[in-house]
């Protein structure tokens, strides 16, 4: 049986929705906070456990590499997650399963496409914040094998077109990797959008009345991205993240949703907006791609 | 103990020298280089050593380690296959505290950190265990914003000097960062390491030259131009930061003891101490009042107009002329209370209107309680007078002129006898000599238009 992606996932990785949770692994309290980007995780942690996916993939952009894209190698992981940005929100006590076949395998057919692939073994590497957080918003009882990618960002720092075949090699390395794998896989694209950050914070960081965009032109961006999303015109919007990562400071020049669209094989059908909202400044969406129901054109 | 500024240095961040020098002849030299570099440090015998890593990022404002036994296995997200960097430091959290005061004071946000498993970033901790691995001195940290830029950034290490004068102990300041910045991306014979390009390497070259001549001031003014073609560390902030603190001047003795490639990047270590002629040797340090604005500053509308109509500086851009009859509104003063421009030039004069110590952005007056129906529970005359001393100080930059160009100066105290003697002594600071310093006139009033307690009003002659 041929494995496939059965969902792909914008899924920004703010710690302000986990602290606003409050689950049982994060040690900070909080009084609630950022409800709409919440409640869009929360319609889709549903939807995944209706998927019944045999393992999770995240791309974040906290796993930073200079050297070749780096997989997870080990089959477990625990430890103790300190954001190093808000300390005072994120301090996350995790335990995750690796699925190691998987990793080695993606690593086996990324080098076939010409790209510098490594395994992370060290037993006392602490895994990034981004990817916890992406991955307990997406499934916060960790009953999911995970495979987690760095991103090496430093093709762009040559050109975005050589950051951008490098993310596509990456992405068709993934999508052959699980389509051999024989299982079910979700795909995280860990990204903020609009990523120009507010550098104080109010004196309760839930205070939703001083939450809002950082400017309006991120927003007028964000919107612009999304309408694409929208409209099934994933090309377009491969086409234009030059453009955004400029204007908007983009976060998604890290090159995670740049992977997940070419994992995807740049999906043609509309994309589902879960939600919308701002974390101190920046612009936030949770945003799927159904490969099945192909955005109700199926 | 009295405070003592032994030295300034500028160390690499990468992980190579402490964890595999054997592989590379280049990261061995680096290993041995930082080891004379710490018997150098172990000879100043300092009280202190304060860390700015360009790898400590942060995004809310200024952070400051304040966790006095930090302790962790730390892995290097990418040089992960090198091994581990386990660490328990002593940190002296209560310099932490002063720093952040200090910086408080510049009106940036601070947040101290003390949580158990807080990541320390890789620069930190090869410095300081290649440095000081028996945590024989108390080591403090202070991360690098992101978002900085030059005009903050040098605010920060003014700020940072401030704290260390304050804490009164023997300082040595370490900026940890790399010089070009530019990472080969694919496998290397470790043996065969380079710099990744000659540009790269001739402007590496060119710092260090400077550093080695104990020219730290021009190190920072080229700063920019360096970052933009050799890709400096972090746009090469730290160095505005590091120079800032030793008061923005050329009076080092420079040592160079070592330039090496680690994977394309441009690793230096060099040792700054001040010089006879450096100004923290007279006893009466104050750092510069004002930063001499940068060519390169991000663009933002700069227009002087002869009308009557009041138009916007930026403080931040080139030093600008006032001409005859101009009227001065600074982008980074507080806003006026009424129908008056911020200063006004006549002749070489330059009259600035009553300045008090409203913040620009948010009005806030520093160091103001007040009760719900706005009545005043208690303010800080310490704070409201540096604060009135950044607005005039951005009120003089807009026009090009500093405090040392300043002849006359009013004062207005609202209650002259609880707070004549603390004002006095924040004054000071700003005037240690009086030989040097601007006429003054202090009078007690009965009232100012907001719930400020000191406002001042000055008289500067343009050269």
């Amino acid at each position: 049986m041929n494995g496939k992606i059965v969902s792909g996932l914008l899924s920004p990785h703010p710690p302000h929705l986990v602290y606003a949770e409050n689950p049982p692994q994060n040690e900070p309290r909080s009084e609630g906070g950022w409800e709409v980007l919440r409640w869009g995780y929360h319609r889709y942690r549903e939807k995944l456990k209706s998927l019944k996916p045999d393992v999770i993939l995240v791309h974040s952009p906290h796993w930073q590499t200079v050297v070749g894209h780096h997989v997870l190698g080990l089959d477990h992981f625990s430890g103790l997650s300190v954001d190093p940005i808000f300390p005072h929100l994120f301090r996350y006590r995790y335990e995750m399963d690796v699925d190691v076949d998987l990793s080695r395998s993606i690593a086996s057919h990324g080098k076939e496409e010409g790209l510098l692939m490594k395994e992370m073994k060290n037993p006392d590497f602490r895994i990034d914040y981004g990817a916890i957080v992406s991955l307990h918003l997406v499934n916060p009882d960790w009953d999911v094998p995970v495979v987690c990618i760095s991103s090496n960002n430093s093709p762009y720092y040559f050109s975005n077109e050589v950051g951008q075949k490098e993310m596509a090699k990456l992405g068709r390395a993934t999508r052959n990797a699980i389509e051999k794998s024989g299982k079910r896989a979700i795909l995280l694209a860990s990204n903020s959008l609009s990523h120009r950050h507010y550098t104080s914070e109010p004196d309760l960081p839930e205070d939703m009345s001083k939450e809002h965009i950082y400017h309006h032109g991120q927003y007028l961006w964000d919107m612009e991205v999304l309408k694409l999303m929208k409209e099934g015109k994933s090309q377009q919007l491969l086409d234009c993240l030059p453009e955004f990562f400029d204007m908007a400071l983009a976060e998604v020049k890290a090159g995670a949703l740049a992977w997940m669209l070419h994992a995807m094989d740049v999906p043609d059908y509309p994309a589902e907006i879960y939600s919308y909202g701002s974390v101190i400044g920046t612009g936030n969406a949770v945003v799927e791609w159904d490969p099945e129901n192909r955005g109700g054109q199926s | 103990m009295s405070f003592e500024l032994q030295a300034l240095c500028i160390v690499p961040g990468q992980p190579h020298p402490l964890l595999a020098p054997e592989k590379s002849s280049a990261w061995d030299s680096l290993a041995k280089s930082y080891e004379r570099l710490r018997v150098d440090i172990e000879k100043l015998d300092p009280e202190i050593i304060l860390y700015f890593s360009t790898q400590w990022l942060s995004v809310l404002g200024w952070m400051f380690q304040a966790d006095p036994k930090p302790k962790w296995t730390h892995v290097d997200p990418n040089w992960h296959d090198l091994g581990n960097m386990p660490y328990e430091f002593e940190v002296d959290s209560a310099f932490a505290f002063v720093h952040e005061q200090e910086v408080k004071k510049t009106g940036r946000f601070t947040r101290t950190v003390n949580y158990e498993g807080f990541p320390i970033d890789t620069g930190t901790i090869v410095a300081q265990k290649l440095l000081n691995p028996d945590n024989k001195y108390p080591a403090s940290m202070i991360s690098c914003n992101m978002y900085a830029e030059k005009e903050e950034t040098v605010s920060i290490g003014e700020a940072s000097f401030q704290a260390l004068q304050r804490h009164g102990k023997r300082a040595v300041v370490v900026l940890v960062s790399n010089l070009s910045n530019r990472y080969f991306i694919e496998e290397i014979d470790p043996q065969k390491d380079r710099i990744s390009s000659r540009k790269d390497d001739e402007w590496n070259l060119k710092i260090l030259e400077l550093l080695g001549e104990g020219r730290l001031e021009d190190v920072a003014q080229v700063a920019r131009e360096f970052s933009k073609e050799a890709n400096g560390d972090m746009q090469f902030k730290g160095v505005w930061w590091l120079n800032a603190l030793g008061g923005e001047c050329n009076e080092y003795e420079g040592k160079v003891y070592d330039y090496q490639p680690v994977w394309g990047t441009g690793c230096g270590i060099a040792m700054l101490k001040p010089n006879e002629s450096h100004p923290s040797k007279s006893g009466q340090f104050v750092p510069k009042a004002t930063t001499q604005p940068d060519f390169h500053q991000t663009p933002k509308s700069v227009s002087l107009s002869n009308s009557a109509q009041p138009v916007e500086v930026n403080a931040t851009t080139n030093k600008v002329e006032a001409a005859q009859g101009q009227v001065i509104q600074s982008g980074q003063a507080a806003h006026a209370v009424g129908s008056y421009p911020h200063a006004r030039r006549e002749g070489e004069f330059l009259f600035l209107s009553g300045i008090g110590p409203r913040r620009r952005d948010t009005n806030e007056i520093p160091g103001l309680i007040q009760d719900e129906q706005g009545e005043v529970i208690s303010y800080d005359i310490i704070a409201e007078t540096h604060a009135v001393f950044d607005n005039i100080k951005a009120v003089l930059a807009s026009a090009g002129a500093t405090l040392n160009d300043l002849i006359d100066v009013q004062v207005f105290l609202t209650d002259i006898k609880r707070d004549f003697k603390t004002f006095n002594q924040v004054y000071a600071e700003y005037f240690p000599d009086s030989n040097v310093a601007p006429t003054r006139t202090t009078m007690g009033i009965v009232g100012l238009p907001t719930p400020i307690h000191v406002e001042l009003k000055v008289v500067a002659r343009l050269k």
